[in-house]
């Protein structure tokens, strides 16, 4: 493993004036995707600030909205209460993240700034417009994900906290790769006081996206029929040695019909 | 360096390490207790679980600094005065390891599971243990043993 030096942040704006002074410096949180990018020399920072101790985890529902702390943990998101009876699609999703060990220490902060292109949470904050919040200002879901592991965020910008409209009806449903467990293809689906959306994860040339013809056929009429057999355009779908790009296209279709059967 | 403070297996134990230091080659080395194993460089095998402060960890991934001042158990805290955990005995009389490499992160992840969840079903146990992976035994004689040590520790 390269080399780093390693330091405590007391807060997110600690963390983030800390991790500005750096070389190259990258912040930690549950290490889960960055640990195994440095170990295999994919990544290489100078620094690690580590969130543990900035105060960032924890779980409320507001009236209308479910704020989740950037360094809550996938089991807590996915073992809470609050969330299960406010949006059980997304305690369900949290359920789904990779494997017990992996939930006791990922977290939904990294998970949304790393913007994995076959991650689930990128697919809940983009499927329930959310609010992501930062040490700076807020960014609504649609402009947060700007392509492949990229996002909204500036250099040193740190996120304090996901807020998730509570909608009417959602659900998530993934197919996953069966050795990593990342989706092959996850489609969030949700109706509420955002509109209809269905956010695609897994699929998409540029990452997670809303499938806008089947939100406006949906919003005609909210019911798996309505989906049954429909596709998304192939010429926008990734291909690589696990599905090839027709394949997926059929799937993100046959995945929305599931998830609108099975929303609630 | 840094000095790296822990409990392990219920013993304050601290040694000089730099902050690259994984937690399992601090256990491995640093501590020289070898039953933990490394089985993969990509945080999937679950050869190197761990309890940390209650919750089963892969601590492959996860940096001994980051695990300053916690209660870690290791596969060699769980047997005491010579006799087996309830959980070791069921994997001994089920036949639930051949090599034995993937083991002990089988043994910490099972009763993480089934301290949490006392009363759960095949299905459930199947799907605790995702992030284990065992090259062997096909993996039925491993959930014999997860259900038999579960109704054990329950007593
Ligand atoms: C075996 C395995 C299986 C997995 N399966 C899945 C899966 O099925 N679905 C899925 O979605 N994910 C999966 N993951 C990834 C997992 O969900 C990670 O927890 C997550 O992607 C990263 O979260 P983290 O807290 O571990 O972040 P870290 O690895 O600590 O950080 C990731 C990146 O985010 C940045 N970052 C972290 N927190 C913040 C913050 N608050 N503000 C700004 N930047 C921040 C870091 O600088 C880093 O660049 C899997 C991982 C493993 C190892
Ligand atoms: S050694 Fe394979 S998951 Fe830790
Ligand atoms: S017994 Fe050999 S890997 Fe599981």
């Amino acid at each position: 493993m390269s080399e780093f030096n390693y330091a405590m942040a007391s807060s997110a704006d600690d963390a983030s004036t800390q991790v500005k002074g750096t070389g190259d410096g990258s912040l930690i949180a549950g290490g889960m995707t960055l640990i195994p990018s440095i170990k295999l020399g994919l990544a290489t920072p100078t620094d690690l600030i580590d969130l543990a101790g900035a105060g960032l985890s924890g779980i409320s529902v507001e009236g209308t909205t479910v704020t989740i702390g950037a360094m809550t943990r996938h089991v807590d998101v996915a073992s809470s209460k609050e969330v299960v009876n406010a949006v059980p699609a997304l305690s369900g999703m949290a359920s789904g993240i990779g494997d017990p060990q992996v939930r006791n220490r990922g977290t939904i902060g990294g998970s949304v700034a790393n913007n994995d292109p076959a991650a689930d949470y990128p697919a809940a904050c983009l499927g329930l417009g959310a609010t992501i919040q930062t040490n700076d200002r807020e960014i609504s879901a649609d402009d947060f994900f700007t392509g492949l592991f990229t996002t909204a965020l500036k250099e040193g910008e740190v996120i304090t906290s996901v807020g998730f409209p509570i909608p009417e009806r959602a659900a998530y449903v993934k197919f996953p790769n069966p050795a990593s467990r990342y989706a092959l293809v996850g489609v969030f689906v949700s109706d509420g006081p955002m509109g209809i959306r269905v956010a695609v994860t897994g699929a998409g040339i540029n990452g997670v996206y809303r499938e806008s013809s089947f939100e406006s056929a949906l919003s005609g009429a909210w019911e798996s029929a309505t989906l049954d057999g429909v596709k998304a355009d192939e010429s926008s779908m990734a291909s690589d040695i696990h599905a090839a790009a027709d394949y997926r296209a059929h799937l993100v279709g046959e995945i929305a019909r599931r998830a609108v059967a099975a929303s609630v | 360096m840094a000095t790296v403070s822990l409990t392990v297996n219920g013993k304050v134990m601290s040694a000089e390490a730099s902050a690259d230091t994984l937690l399992v080659n601090f256990i491995r080395e640093n501590l020289g207790m070898t039953g933990t194993h490394v089985g993969c460089d990509t945080s999937q095998c679950g050869a190197c679980v761990v309890m940390v402060n209650g919750d089963s960890v892969k601590s492959c991934t996860m940096l001994a600094v980051q695990a300053e001042g916690t209660e870690v158990t290791t596969v060699e805290g769980l047997a005491s005065n010579g006799d087996l955990h309830p959980m070791q005995q069921a994997f001994h009389d089920n036949h639930a390891l051949q090599c034995g490499y993937c083991t002990p992160g089988m043994l910490i992840s099972s009763i993480d599971l089934v301290t949490k969840n006392p009363n759960a079903t095949e299905a459930e146990i199947r799907h605790g243990l995702e992030g284990n992976l065992c090259r062997c035994t096909g993996y039925h004689n491993i959930v014999k043993a997860v259900q038999a040590g579960a109704a054990e520790m329950k007593g």
